[in-house]
Formats: structure tokens, sequence, C-alpha cells
């Protein structure tokens, strides 16, 4: 986020308050005392509430789970060779046949959930964060490119916005997985498709109204290329919102593969996401065996919900309405 | 308003077009149908003799030509697995669905009412914080993993209601119904309460502002002034006025409630289209899933249809000629 300093005083501008400040402070406090840029302010401002640092802090703790899962699992889900079917079905807690602990049961191929739970984690954080990102990228260049040149290309690209929020994600993302078939590239295509339209509505929101201001103009008039104006003035004046988007997407695309998982579109099951370990364990739920389903199902319930807590603070926080 | 409505319909009928053929060419392009369609064990000539008599030896514009021929008379194939025309299959389970859904609804309003004219009325106590953290809940949380949690402690942890499929059906109108006998409403209640969740929350979310807004109008204070009972200026002022709203976004939300019936539908093997269009995908029985698309996208524009016409009646401010897609 920290802007190349020719532009910084463009990117302070919008957050637009703590600039003025910033410049009071650092003219008459003394030089050591450092300058309250926006970015600090932010970090600041996030740091007020507890319940959205215990969320960050819960999520961090997830994502080294998920980067690290080989490194600390007990044991490779995937390897055959370490699995002993006669270890099947084990619950919480209970000793392996050579003397392991599986903290969290096993399943019926006899694998430890700890372990399937760590790889799981890791594909579902793997496309849900990957194809958020992507559709982040495609929405917000379409969405920006629509709000600067305006006109036919604006209402073309809205239109079709408009076309695809008028169907439900899971919808579409159903369609799309029935013809294309199962596989993660499919999955990550199907949650970007109905993603992207969100990033480009949010933009293009922000983008009409920063467009109009002066310093849009001045870029134009020093015949600065169109790509440069579109992507180092006008984006970074409109990021505040798409990074609250961007969060709850996250959030959103994570649950979306799940479902998608769950009713067995999704993932392959050599590549076992969270979604899929749940949809595996619910024969056995029926028959009181819960852990199968239930620890991968509180996996993907943390991960959603203290991204959720991040998100719904920094909305708060990057809102200019609620700003002193 | 005419030439609106005509504008919207034609380009109603573009997006049907647009949407037929992306469907048709993504169903019987991507795979092929060949492979599907015809025994492995088949020698050549027989494969040859299957292909003409499935009119797969045309150049794909025909096929597609004859299938939007078919397609407009009603006729979107025939089932591999059941032998059934498709279509009729479809609307078979409609039924199922749309009980599930109607009553989904039903539940969210009087479950979603209730809970957010309380936080409304008492935005800082601390049930108002407990429904509205609850609501967040409702709106985060994937539905069927709350459907697996009702399903451990209500079926098999306290073996109160059944988990998997309509129970005892009774015939009105020529269909079967779930809600008529004691044994179909035990099995309705906790896959409609599933879907309701997501609707519960916004509910809660829109009586609650409504609230908000309302009760700070003047003819509340007037009422109030007037020296009515508290119970009959909210129950009668301060409801009344935001009902419409809430329950005609509750009706309007009808079509997506029925698309996330799909994984409802699944947890509790509810035979309903959602649960139809499940497996037809696993056994890839094509026809099925082309007419499930076709029909979906069909009801999503009439639905979109009948949603702008209904807020512009609603709501004059709301100029037609802007209307979305």
């Amino acid at each position: 986020m920290t802007p190349p300093p020719a532009e910084g005083t463009i990117v302070a501008k919008p957050a637009a308050t703590p600039a003025p400040d910033s410049e009071v402070q650092a003219e008459t406090a003394p030089a050591a005392v450092r300058v309250e840029t926006p970015l600090r302010r932010f970090i600041v401002d996030f740091c007020d509430s507890p319940l959205a640092l215990f969320g960050l802090a819960v999520f961090a703790v997830i994502a080294f789970i998920a980067i690290f899962a080989p490194w600390i699992s007990p044991q490779n889900p995937y390897d055959l060779a370490q699995l002993d079917i006669m270890d099947g079905r084990l619950e919480p807690g209970s000793q392996s046949m050579d003397g392991k602990t599986f903290y969290l049961g096993t399943d019926d191929q006899g694998r430890d959930m700890m372990s399937g739970i760590f790889y799981g984690l890791r594909i579902s954080l793997l496309v849900g964060a990957g194809s958020a990102l992507i559709a982040l990228l495609v929405g917000t260049t379409l969405g920006l490119t629509a709000a600067f040149f305006g006109g036919r290309v604006d209402s073309v690209i809205m239109r079709i916005v408009d076309l695809q929020l008028s169907f439900p994600t899971i919808l579409v993302a159903l369609m799309i997985l029935a013809i294309l078939g199962k596989g993660i590239a499919n999955v990550v295509l199907a949650l970007v498709i109905v993603q992207w339209a969100y990033y480009a509505r949010t933009v293009r929101g922000s983008a009409l109204v920063e467009r109009r201001r002066e310093y849009i103009e001045a870029a134009q008039c020093l015949a600065l290329p169109n790509r440069r104006i579109l992507f180092r003035h006008l984006l970074p004046n409109c990021l505040p919102p798409l990074i609250v988007v961007g969060t709850m997407q996250v959030a959103h695309s994570i649950s979306l593969e799940a479902t998608l998982s769950f009713l067995g579109v999704g993932v392959p099951i050599t590549e076992p996401s969270l979604g899929l370990l749940i949809a595996n364990g619910f024969e056995y739920m029926l028959s009181g065996k819960y852990w199968i389903s239930f620890y991968p199902g509180i996996a993907l319930l943390v991960t959603i919900v203290s991204i959720n807590l991040v998100g719904d603070h920094l909305r708060d926080v990057l809102n200019p309405r609620l700003q002193k | 308003m005419t030439v609106y409505l005509i504008r919207r319909l034609m380009q109603s009928v573009l997006v049907v077009w647009v949407m037929s053929l992306i469907v048709f060419l993504g169903v019987f392009a991507i795979g092929d149908p060949v492979e599907i369609l015809i025994a492995p064990d088949a020698d050549q000539i027989e494969r040859e003799r299957a292909i003409i008599a499935l009119g797969l030896d045309k150049p794909l514009w025909e096929q597609y030509f004859i299938f939007v021929q078919n397609a407009l008379r009603g006729d979107l194939g025939r089932s591999f697995v059941f032998n059934e025309p498709a279509l009729r299959l479809i609307l078979q389970r409609m039924p199922a669905t749309l009980e599930l859904a109607i009553t989904a609804t039903l539940f969210a309003v009087v479950i979603g009412i209730p809970l957010g004219l309380l936080a409304g009325l008492k935005p800082n106590a601390w049930y108002s914080r407990t429904i509205m953290a609850g609501s967040i809940l409702g709106f985060s949380l994937p539905s069927f993993w709350v459907g697996l949690m009702l399903i451990m402690v209500f079926a098999v942890q306290l073996g109160w209601l059944p988990s998997t499929g309509r129970g005892e059906t009774a015939m009105l109108g020529g269909i079967q119904w779930s809600f008529l006998t004691v044994n179909g409403l035990r099995h309705l209640v906790m896959p409609a309460l599933n879907l309701s969740f997501f609707k519960v929350s916004l509910a809660i979310r829109l009586t609650r502002s409504g609230v908000r807004e309302t009760i700070l109008q003047d003819y509340v204070k007037f009422a109030r002034a007037k020296g009515l009972s508290p119970t009959r200026v909210i129950g009668v002022h301060v409801l009344k006025n935001i009902m419409i709203p809430v329950v005609t976004v509750m009706g309007l939300e009808l079509g997506s409630t029925i698309a996330f019936a799909v994984v409802t539908e699944s947890v509790f093997a509810w035979p309903g289209m959602g649960k139809l269009i499940i497996d037809s995908i696993y056994v890839l029985d094509r026809p099925v899933i082309v007419a499930y698309l076709m029909i979906i996208v069909f009801m999503f524009i009439i639905i979109n249809l009948v949603v702008d016409l209904t807020y512009s009646f609603l709501d004059p401010r709301v100029r037609l000629g802007e209307s979305k897609a």
C-alpha cells in the first residue's frame, strides 16, 4: 500500500482527513516525531478493536497451518502407505495400531483427521483466496475501465454486471461446473466468474466520483497514458472500499467452494478441501460418528468467521463517512 | 410503461437465447456425447448407426437448430436414467422445492420480524447485540454446515426430528404435499429452518433498520403524544409501515431461496429439483442438466422482470427507463 513518493500526496488525499492533520503535526512537532501517514493511522485505527485483532490473529494461525501443512501434520493423508485401514473411524484421542495418537479421530480410510484438516485448509484457502484475487484483478480492471471511459463501454460492462448479479452465485457456479466438470482449475474459474461483478461494481462506484476530481484532470493535461492514469492515479484512490469487499469476498469464496465441494461438483476426491472432507463424513454422522465431518466443519467455521471479523472492522475503519 | 415492458421483454428473450447457446454449446460440445450415449462395447457399424439416429453427424449449428426447435415445442430431451421426458421429470419435482422455499420464507417472516423489532426498539440492550451478532453468523455461515449441525443435534443426538426425505405426503390438487400430514410436517421443519437461516438474518436487518427509521417519524411521536399504549404504537403505527418493504423483499427473495434449495435438498435428501440436478450431474444425465438450466434461466428472467415491475410499482421514484437488466 505504500505509495511511491511522487504520488504520495495524491494517495493521501481521499482518505483525506488524515493528511492535513499530519502536516500540522509534522510542522509543530520536532522532526524526530514520526509523521502520521495514512497507512500508520489506518493500522492504529484497526488496532482499536480487540475483536478484529483476535480475528486477524486466528486467521494468521490458520494461514500458517495451511502454508506449512506438510511440515506440521502428523501424517501425510495422501500417502496411502502411511494409512492403515485397521485404524478406520477411530474416536478422537484414540491410539493407532502402532501407538500414535489421533487427536481428532480418523476417517473411514484410517486417515488422521487432523492431518486431513491441515491439508484441506491448504486447498480451501488456495482456491478461496486465489479465486478472490483473480476476480479482484479482473473486476477492478473492468470496473475502472467502465468508470473512466464511460459511454458505450460503461453500459456494456455494467449490463453484464447487472445480469450476472441478478442470478444467485450458487446457481451460476453450479451451472459452470455442471458444464465443465470437477477440478480445482474449474472451481477457481467458476468462482472468478461469479465474483468479478462485485468488484467491478464497487470500483466503478468510487471511480465515478474520483474521476471528476482535479488530479485526474491534471494527469490528463500532462498527457499521461490512460493506462498510467487508471492504475497509478485512479486505482489507489478507489482502494478503501475495494479492500473491504475483497476481504469479505475471500470469506464468501471459501464458503462457496466448500458448498460446491460438499455437493460433489467442486474439487476432485484426490485433493479434498474442507467441504469435501465434511461431505465424506456426512454419511457417518447419522450413525453417531460425528468427528469425521464435525472437525473439518469447525475449521471451516473458524476460518470464515475470523475473516469476517477482520472485514467487518475494516469496513468501519475505511468508511470515510465514519472518520472523525 | 408499455414501451418499457416491450423493451424489457425483448431483452429477456435475448438473454434466454444467449443462455440457450451457452448451455447447449457447453454441455454438448465440450464433452463428447457419443462416448456417453453409446455403449462402449458397440462396434463401428453400431456406433455410426447410433450417431446418425441421434443426429450427432449433423453440423453443430444444425444440431443447435433442432434443439431450439424442440425446446420451443416444450421438448427438452429424454433423461437417460429415468427414460422420461426431462421437462416432465423436473416439473414433477418442482412442488417439493416450492413447498420447501415457501415454508422457509414463512419462517423468515415469523422469526425474523419479531427479532428485528426487538433489536430495533432497544438497539443497545444485550439481547439486541446478541440478535445482531447472530444475524452476522446467518450471513456468513455456509448453509450446508448449518444443516449438518441441525441434523447432528436434532436428529442424531436428540432424535426429535427425522433427517431425510419428505415423509408421508397427502394429495391436494393432484400434487403430493408434505405439509398436510403430521409426519410430513416433522420432515419439513428442519430443511425449511435450514433454508430460512439466511433469510431470517435478512429479515432481522431489514426490520431493525426500518424500526429505527420509523420510530423517529412525526406520526409515531404524535401517536405517543396522543397517549396510545406502547403496544398499539408499535403494533399498529410502526409495524404496519415497515411490514410492506420487509414482506416485499422476502417475497422477491423467493427466487434465490429456490436456488439455494439445491444445497438444503442435498443435505436433507429432500426430493426436489435441486436434488435432481445434483444427481444428474453425478451420472452425466445431460438432457436433464440442460432442461434444468434452461428452466432456471427462464424462471429467473421472469422473477427479475416481476421484481423490477414490483419495485417501480411500490416506489414511484424508481424510474423504469434506468432499471437493471
